[in-house]
């Protein structure tokens, strides 16, 4: 799970770079885990099992804590690179930043309605929009970056990696993904477990 | 189909009919839209662009649509209603349908007031603009009632809509600019449609699942 803290190849570019080891594969992992959570979501909706849905709420809190890892390390990056800490230029970061307030309504939305099928419909709903909006969204802010701020940054990180590089990036994507789905299998343990007793409390009382 | 599209007429015609009688939601728009250009006015520095208040027009008519959108379900959850639209035997995205016409139409008054206005208080209106308002109307009438049918089911209702609908028209608002003020505004009217259709597909898909348990 770890292996993201160990970086055995010393890029080129300088120490700072190092960031993309943790920036983008955890930008990878919240995709995934908010495309999981959508596919989750898409299973309740099909078999109207309800096991899904608590299914589908763990992915998309994982996704919303990756995203929230993305934003600050990509804040980061910002700062360290170019001196400011937020660019509205940086096309990954204002997609997250609008994927971010999206599914932080998916929780409103969660917790403003009582438990039960409904409340997993809804859910599910709105799971499949944010998937949805993924592809929208990039492409509504590449069209916006002709009208807002011009792109004055340029990346100073040479986008081909080498061979070594490409490896750690690897081995870095490997173990935020496992570090992701170990994060998911104990939530999802421990919800179950809390609905579980929940139900034996109101049939005891 | 035909028994679908009779069904959808039907609603429409009824969700317009109690509008023009009780006549609560659409003066509401209006007079919102107007307070909020003369707003602008205010809020815009002296040396602004004309751009920016292109801008600030989309933000206008989306918090007006928010505005109606709010209202959208308010009577059949006052009365409790949805559920015997919902047992009625038809498909229930017609229920959908047929409050999208009606928000449709609602926004579109909403509009042939507010483009005058923002015409007389600020800069010209050209015929890009109005087609990315028509586009960009039924892509707020389709999410925005899909929205508004979530909002209603949950405790938050007023609260929750802004929530759920503003990450969803970002996209609306990019297109819609972009038509605006843009040398080029094709790319952004196709853009724009191309979000009603997906947005619309999948509204029209998913409100069964909305309304029932």
């Amino acid at each position: 799970m770890l292996a993201f803290y160990w970086v055995p190849n010393a890029p080129v570019e300088g120490f700072r770079q190092r960031i993309f080891y943790l920036h983008v594969p955890v930008a990878l992992t919240a995709y995934a885990c908010f495309v999981a959570g959508a596919w989750k979501a898409l299973r309740l909706l099909w078999t109207r099992d309800q096991r899904y849905d608590l299914e589908s709420y763990t992915a998309v809190h994982m996704g919303v804590i990756f995203g929230v890892l993305t934003l600050a390390t990509g804040s980061i990056w910002a700062r360290t690179s170019w001196g400011v800490w937020w660019t509205w230029g940086e096309r990954q970061l204002v997609l997250f930043l609008v994927l971010f307030l999206f599914y932080s309504a998916y929780f409103m939305l969660r917790f403003s309605v009582e438990p039960g099928p409904r409340r997993a419909n809804l859910s599910a709903v709105y799971a499949l929009f944010g998937v949805v909006l993924i592809p929208i969204s990039f492409l509504a802010i590449r069209l916006a970056e002709n009208l807002i701020h011009p792109v004055v940054f340029s990346r100073d990180v040479d986008e081909n990696l080498t061979a070594g590089q490409f490896l750690t990036f690897l081995v870095c994507l490997a173990g935020t993904l496992a570090l992701a789905g170990a994060l998911y299998l104990n939530e999802l343990t421990g919800k179950r477990v809390d609905e579980r007793l929940r139900e034996l409390r109101e049939a005891l009382s | 189909m035909t028994a679908y599209v009779a069904d959808v007429t039907a609603l429409a015609r009824k969700d317009l009919r109690l509008e023009l009688r009780s006549r609560d939601t659409l003066p509401a728009m209006l007079l919102f839209v107007v307070s909020v250009l003369v707003v602008f006015n205010f809020s815009l520095p002296a040396g602004s662009s004309r751009p920016a208040a292109y801008g600030l027009l989309w933000v206008a008519i989306v918090f007006t649509a928010l505005l109606g959108l709010a209202r959208a379900f308010a009577a059949e959850r006052e009365q409790r209603l949805l559920d015997g639209l919902v047992l009625a035997p038809c498909d229930r995205s017609a229920i959908w349908l047929g409050k999208v016409i009606s928000m449709f139409a609602l926004l579109l008054v909403a509009e042939a007031v507010a483009l005058p206005a923002f015409a007389l208080f600020f800069a010209p209106v050209d015929v890009s603009l109005v087609a990315g308002l028509l586009l960009a109307d039924v892509g707020l009438a389709a999410v925005g009632t899909l929205l508004a049918a979530m909002a209603a089911a949950s405790r938050a209702r007023e609260l929750l809509l802004p929530l759920l609908l503003l990450p969803l028209v970002i996209p609306l608002v990019v297109g819609g600019v972009g038509a605006s003020i843009a040398a080029d505004p094709g790319r952004y009217l196709a853009f724009l449609g191309l979000y009603d259709l997906v947005f619309a597909i999948l509204s029209w898909a998913s409100f069964e699942y909305v309304v029932t348990e």
